[in-house]
């Protein structure tokens, strides 16, 4: 058994790492972490078992790379402040940005397990080993994640009541 | 779950990227190519081409040009083949092929008579690649026998062998096999298909 191109990689998993990383980080944070993510992973690619979950391994690395993004932000709260606005060119506002603005507003272990089971869609206890809490805790965590999203997003507000 | 719960799910995971979303995924594809060249993890670039031929699938290394396949071989079993056989860093990333595509476009209109992109003959070896090597030196609109190129590899007697050289060859067109053909004039196989052989004679036969 070998591994595919990693171009498959890239189709079939594109979309749930750039929703991850938009739950975890304000855009365009978000698609420089998505970017880091799959440019990890392709330096490690060939040496990944053929067997593995591909998925859960690159919500791993997103994981680690949306950390990251968040300490150095944290370091260099002060300096990055005063910096000129990114040369990038301007983002389109998304059109499900309540959403995604709500998710990040939740504390961090609501976030995280909303990101990792809801939007991932891994099992709890994954969840659990990646951010360093039971499968028990996970499934509150994103329990509580849900429950604050349903009061705070608009969209499911209308839908929960026609 | 609740249908509440099964909302608000569909909207963090839809099931399809809406076209905000598939833009930034295209964005993501171009910055992830751009920066793999960048990095060296790019062991394998890929690209397709429309060509008189049909649409050919291009694949090269930081070498130079791996792979041209025929409209009749199936692209994904050749992407699967390169991961296997060359390195599973395989991207679809269209800037390493532009001037190989630029040379077959001048190919194809008759304006171009030799290549100049680097060949990486890496997916040939032994004695097919020498032969291959040989083939290189075989001119513009000029036929060489199957017999005879098997006198220039110096192996008079591997007629046979000559000719799987050719039908394997991974860069054909650029490596021209098409223009070895039968001690009797005929045309011969080819990996693109007789019909693609002939047409690739009569084009330089014209020019």
């Amino acid at each position: 058994m070998s591994l595919p191109p990693f171009e498959h990689v890239v189709a079939d998993h594109a979309a749930v790492v750039l929703r991850v990383c938009r739950a975890l980080l304000p855009l365009p944070d978000a698609e420089d972490a998505a970017a880091e993510t799959f440019l990890a992973a392709l330096r490690a690619y060939p040496r990944l078992r053929p067997d593995s979950d591909v998925r859960a391994w690159l919500v791993t690395i997103a994981h680690r790379k949306a950390i990251d993004v968040h300490r150095v932000r944290a370091r260099s709260a002060v300096p990055l402040a005063e910096l000129p606005e990114r040369p990038t060119a301007p983002v389109d506002p998304l059109p499900d940005s309540t959403l995604w603005d709500a998710v990040r507003d939740l504390p961090e272990k609501q976030r995280g397990a909303v990101a990792y089971h809801y939007v991932a869609d891994l099992p709890y206890a994954e969840v659990g080993a990646l951010m360093g809490t039971s499968e028990a805790a996970a499934r509150r965590n994103a329990a509580d994640g849900v429950r604050a999203l349903r009061r705070r997003y608009p969209g499911t507000t209308t839908q929960e009541e026609s | 779950m609740t249908e509440m719960d099964e909302t608000l799910q569909a909207r963090l995971a839809p099931a399809a990227p809406d076209a905000e979303e598939a833009a930034a995924l295209t964005r993501l594809q171009a910055v992830l190519a751009r920066r793999a060249v960048d990095e060296d993890l790019l062991d394998v670039a890929y690209r397709d081409l429309d060509t008189p031929l049909g649409r050919l699938l291009l694949a090269a290394t930081p070498a130079g040009l791996v792979r041209v396949a025929f409209p009749v071989e199936d692209a994904d079993a050749v992407l699967d083949s390169l991961a296997d056989q060359v390195s599973p860093r395989v991207l679809r990333a269209p800037g390493r092929l532009d001037e190989v595509a630029r040379e077959l476009d001048e190919y194809f209109a008759g304006r171009r008579h030799a290549f100049d992109v680097p060949v990486d003959l890496q997916l040939a070896r032994g004695f097919r690649r020498a032969v291959l090597e040989k083939l290189v030196d075989v001119p513009y609109a000029r036929t060489v026998s199957y017999a005879e190129l098997a006198a220039r590899t110096g192996s008079p007697r591997a007629v046979r062998a000559v000719g799987t050289a050719c039908a394997l060859n991974p860069v054909p067109l650029v490596v021209p096999c098409h223009r070895v053909v039968r001690s009797d004039g005929t045309p011969g196989s080819y990996r693109g298909g007789p019909d693609a052989k002939r047409r690739l004679l009569a084009l330089e036969a014209a020019a």
